[in-house]
């Protein structure tokens, strides 16, 4: 299933700011289907705005997004829905709506489908559950009662809901122990080869990058200074890289 | 993207081709249904015209299986990975919330009293504990929340000055339009000062004060604390060991206690400049007249009703505001249930108090 060397996501020249503050000065990113991508930076660097931008929740200033081939905006409401639905998101502090419990948290994209059976939504949320190895009993819960990082797998199965063809996940790993977050990470990959759907996942953290082995784009200076493998990001001279593999 | 299908061969054998995927299935699910549904288990399937198959898919076929593998199927590794990883997970069973029975229902009752209950309770002790800060306070003199409570006092009183100057206003013409044409027709006018005088200052002008207030600042008020519970501020202020009640709840409630006789006196004024106007244009009472008048038919008394009636409504109206506030479980529902039942409470408390100042009070201030 890897071979086509179709783009899912095209980034051209973005630039985005708030009021006086720049946060991205012409950003330049291509990610091809099937792929794994890590997004870093340092912390304010922009890349939650990247990311906000690529899902269409803002609009950059300058520049032009394209979602698997089409601009992200074309189209009328239908038609943006659609596009919306082939992909899933992860939030950074997880977005669960909280007066829903947990199985309904991820069956809700699937009811709005309208097309699916409530038997049939309550079997795909038990496998959902299942792929984030958490337990069917775990449903009942509300996201108020959950840990950090149930709270990131349910996100996570909430945003594998539709069968995205592109996940975007905002620092998945993150509030977890280092130990969990690999072990998030191997996951990620699980799902990733099992599903063949392309990832693009924001970290700052060098043992998710290790664990991930795909390509590392470095958000600095407001753009992408580079997006090749973690080995030859290693050898690329700049400050802000030799800093993050400093550690 | 090849649209999915199912297409019969010539031994009647069944042979899905295309994209059997949530999103390519979805449109054409009204169609495919049937065809799945009327699948007998001898049927033989060929699954190698699949594009693509995900969990939803896979689900689809499993169920036209009657959950088995069919006897005869002929398929690549790769999907009977896929249907094998579904399949081994459709039998888990999410647990149901259990319906409702009648032992239920008296439970519910027995849960609504006992709730009731716990509303009393919960009210007495965050009085309880405001009357403890106040005498910490007393001994503390330096630990005062004077800037939280300034800054309430503009919130709730100086930014309210503006609606209920223009609501007491219109009340205010409204009344006087009204009673001046029905005494008109009875020859009474000049009793006009005596009626707006004594139904403003001592009840008009506090209860609408009241239910302004009630509406604008007891529900900010609420939702203000809910959401600091929602984004966990009232854990991080608790954590930081500085006393929710005494930054939180003291201020709202001393300011709009103090806050409250003020509006009602600004209300009442602008309510009465509001009749006068309105007396004078249809009645030609003249302003010197009226003001002369009003103090002689109107005992003072009144006024200390009506700014007690304030003050005290005040009180209320902020308790059951912060009441109802520390009660919102850290969810969108919760936060919604309790600001509404915060004003609702509040409203109907203040009537009721109104009610029981009208009793105790019937023989104070009213000329025989
Ligand atoms: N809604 C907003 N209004 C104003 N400024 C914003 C807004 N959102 C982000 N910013 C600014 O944009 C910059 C980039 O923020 P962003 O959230 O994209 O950073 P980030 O790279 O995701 O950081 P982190 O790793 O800490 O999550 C920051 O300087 C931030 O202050
Ligand atoms: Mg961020």
């Amino acid at each position: 299933m890897r071979s086509t060397a179709e783009t899912v996501v095209d980034v051209r020249g973005v630039v985005s700011r708030f009021g006086d503050n720049l946060v991205l000065d012409g950003v330049d990113l291509t990610i091809g289907a099937d792929e794994i991508v890590a997004l870093v930076g340092g912390s304010g660097s922009g890349k939650t705005t990247l990311m906000r931008h690529i899902i269409g929740l803002s609009r950059p200033v300058a520049g032009e997004i394209f979602l698997f081939g089409e601009p992200l905006w074309a189209g009328d409401y239908l038609e943006q829905q659609a596009r919306r639905r082939r992909f899933g998101v992860l939030f950074q502090q997880g977005a669960l709506f909280s007066a829903l419990n947990v199985g309904d948290n991820i069956a809700f994209p699937l009811r709005e489908l309208k097309v699916v059976r409530e038997k049939e939504v309550r079997e795909l949320v038990a496998y959902k559950l299942s792929m984030v190895e958490l337990e069917p009993e775990h449903a009942l819960l509300m996201p108020a009662e959950l840990s950090g990082g149930m709270i990131k797998r349910v996100a996570l199965a909430r945003a594998l809901a539709l069968e995205p063809e592109l996940l975007l996940l905002d620092e998945p790993t993150s509030g977890l122990d280092p130990e969990r977050s690999v072990a998030f990470v191997h996951l990620i990959r699980r799902l990733q080869r099992q599903l063949g759907i392309t990832v693009v996942l924001v970290t700052h953290d060098v043992a998710t990058l290790n664990a991930l082995a795909g390509r590392v784009a470095v958000l600095a200076d407001r753009r992408v200074i580079s997006a090749v493998s973690l080995e030859e990001t290693r050898k690329v001279r700049h400050p802000f890289i030799e800093r993050f593999f400093q550690y | 993207m090849a649209r999915p299908r199912l297409e019969t061969d010539a031994r009647g054998g069944l042979h899905p081709v295309g994209n059997w995927t949530l999103r390519e299935l979805a449109p054409h699910l009204a169609d495919l249904r049937p065809q799945l549904a009327k699948v007998s288990r001898k049927t033989p399937w060929r699954l190698n015209g699949i594009e693509r198959l995900d969990s939803f898919g896979a689900m689809l076929l499993w169920q036209s299986w009657g959950r088995d593998w069919p006897r005869e199927l002929e398929i690549s590794e790769e999907l009977r990975a896929v249907i094998a990883a579904v399949t081994a997970h459709v039998g888990l069973r999410l647990p149901r919330i259990s319906s409702f029975t009648p032992l239920d229902a008296l439970v519910l009752l027995g849960a609504t009293l006992l709730s009731f209950m716990r509303h009393v309770l919960d009210f007495l002790v965050l009085l309880g504990q405001l009357v403890l800060d106040l005498l910490f306070l007393c001994r503390h003199p330096r630990l005062w929340p004077l800037r939280e409570i300034s800054a309430n006092v503009h919130k709730v009183g100086v930014k309210a000055m503006p609606v209920s100057a223009l609501v007491g206003f219109l009340i205010g013409v409204v009344l006087s339009y009204l009673s001046a044409m029905q005494m008109k027709a009875f020859g009474v006018e000049v009793y006009l000062v005596d009626i707006l005088g004594l139904g403003i200052i001592r009840e008009l002008g506090p209860v609408l004060v009241a239910l302004l207030v009630a509406g604008r600042s007891g529900s900010a008020m609420t939702a203000q604390l809910g959401v600091m519970r929602v984004t966990e501020e009232l854990d991080a202020l608790a954590a930081m060991g500085i006393s929710r009640s005494i930054r939180l709840v003291l201020p709202k409630v001393l300011a709009l206690t103090l806050v409250m006789p003020l509006l009602v006196l600004w209300t009442s004024a602008v309510a009465l400049v509001g009749g006068m106007l309105s007396a004078w244009i249809q009645l030609g009472t003249s302003f010197a007249f009226f003001l002369e008048s009003l103090p002689q038919v109107v005992p003072i008394a009144n006024l200390y009703i009506g700014v007690g009636k304030g003050a005290v409504f005040g009180l209320l109206i902020a308790m059951v505001a912060c009441h109802f506030g520390l009660r919102i479980r850290p969810n969108t529902e919760s936060l919604a249930a309790n600001t509404t039942a915060s004003v609702v409470t509040a409203i109907t408390t203040v009537i009721l108090v109104d009610a029981v100042f009208a009793v105790v009070l019937r023989n104070v201030g009213v000329p025989m």
